[in-house]
């Protein structure tokens, strides 16, 4: 048997996964991160992105983060999320993206770069995690 | 007859206020239930990043941020959650009668006491009775938003890294269940060491720096605990309405019955005396 470990994922607004997993993998604000039993205690921030859930039966969960901290415990992994989503608006996001995209290349001067780049980078991970999520289904 | 108009125009008027309590408990049940389900998502968060913090306390960290050192108490702190309005029964006055009872107690060991008070009725009421209220925020509403709390938030927070107060305390309803609520305070920071955990020698591994995140993470601890607390009071807010709302129905009603009563008996009354007017003048003739 692989060797799991209790893993809880909260937004403050609902408790998206609680259960025992072997793997599980966000992206943190200093890259990837890939979780697995006996981790190093660790804190970090993430940025926004997908999480991928490796969960004790094998099966794969992708969810959408928008940002957050993770804490790891030796026997607990704990996502405190901003925002979380199971389902992706695709079009959506594609037009978010566009639209920041627009605003960046026609910048003006007194164009609020900080905002409009984290929205950017929002979007983007929204598809990200859309196709981890097909590739998760698709398998 | 005496008073007989008098006594079915009293009837009248309670059966109306009647009306309106019956109409306020059906209300006050069907918002409860909404502020119960939003009690209830939001737990999770709360209570994890309680125990994430909880963990935080206990390791021995490089760095220390102001919020966690513990120091001698000179100036305290409160959040105070009380609802925007009243018939709700004792709910805010228990919360306030706590809150005056520790204040009497720092007032001994002389040490002043600032207020966040967060709802109308907290407002009004230390308006009154005087109190150092550092922030205010009224009309929260039935629908409570992370956003409009932020502002009081930060002001106990600022004053607290700027070390003008040395503890900061969080005071709301518990919602027990429907029939009861009861007042809680919670010390929020410095955050309160595990006694019985055996000191560690462990710490984490912080991405980015420790600073940073341990700040960012502690604006949000403080941010979701005070929107939980607000949340939690409204579904007890809902919940005392209710049910006070419940009896002052039930004692309209036993009230209209007393009345009826006294109404019946006046106009027998005078029934019995028409007859024996009738009957006395008859046996004149």
């Amino acid at each position: 048997m692989a060797m799991t470990v209790h893993c809880d994922i909260v937004s403050a607004e609902e408790s998206l996964f609680s259960g025992l997993v072997k793997m599980v993998i966000v992206s943190g604000v200093e890259g990837e991160i890939g979780i697995s039993y006996g981790h190093a205690p660790l804190l970090t921030a993430i940025k926004p992105g997908p999480v991928r859930i490796i969960k004790d039966s094998g099966d794969e969960e992708v969810l959408f983060l928008s940002g957050g901290y993770v804490e790891i415990q030796p026997n607990i992994i704990t996502v405190l999320a901003d925002v979380a989503e199971r389902e992706i608006d695709e079009d959506a996001a594609k037009k978010a993206r566009e639209e920041a995209e627009h605003a960046l290349r026609g910048a003006p001067a007194d164009i609020d770069y900080t905002r409009i780049s984290a929205q950017l980078a929002e979007a983007e991970a929204r598809l990200r995690t859309l196709q981890a999520i097909r590739r998760a289904a698709g398998k | 007859m005496a008073g007989g108009k008098e006594v079915r125009t009293k009837i009248a008027s309670i059966k109306s206020t009647q009306k309106i309590t019956s109409a306020m408990e059906m209300v006050a049940a069907s918002k409860m239930r909404k502020a119960q389900d939003r009690m209830a998502l939001g737990r999770p968060y709360a209570s994890r990043i309680r125990a994430v913090l909880g963990h935080v306390a206990n390791a021995s960290a490089e760095y220390q941020p102001i919020y966690l050192q513990e120091r001698e108490v000179k100036r305290v702190g409160y959040i105070l959650v009380s609802t925007d309005r009243g018939l709700c029964g004792g709910l805010n006055i228990n919360v306030f009668k706590s809150v005056i009872r520790e204040m009497h107690s720092w007032d001994k060991q002389g040490v002043g006491v600032d207020i966040c008070a967060i709802g109308n009725k907290a407002v009004s009421f230390f308006k009154n009775i005087g109190g150092n209220v550092v922030a205010a925020l009224r009309d929260v509403g039935d629908n409570p938003e992370a956003s409009k709390l932020r502002g009081p938030v930060k002001v106990m927070v600022d004053r607290l890294a700027a070390g003008e107060i040395d503890r900061l305390y969080l005071v709301s309803n518990e919602f027990v269940n429907t029939m009861t609520q009861k007042p809680q305070i919670q010390q929020l920071l410095p955050l309160k060491k595990d006694e019985d955990e055996q000191r560690h020698t462990w710490d984490y591994l912080y991405e980015p720096e420790a600073v940073e995140l341990l700040d960012g993470l502690l604006v949000n601890y403080i941010r979701s605990q005070v929107y939980q607390a607000v949340v939690e009071n409204k579904a007890c807010e809902q919940a005392a309405r209710m049910i006070a709302m419940k009896s002052a129905t039930d004692n309209a009603g036993e009230l209209i019955d007393a009345l009826q009563l006294v109404y019946n008996k006046a106009r027998q009354a005078a029934i019995t005396q028409e007859l024996s007017e009738i009957v006395g003048g008859a046996a004149a003739v």
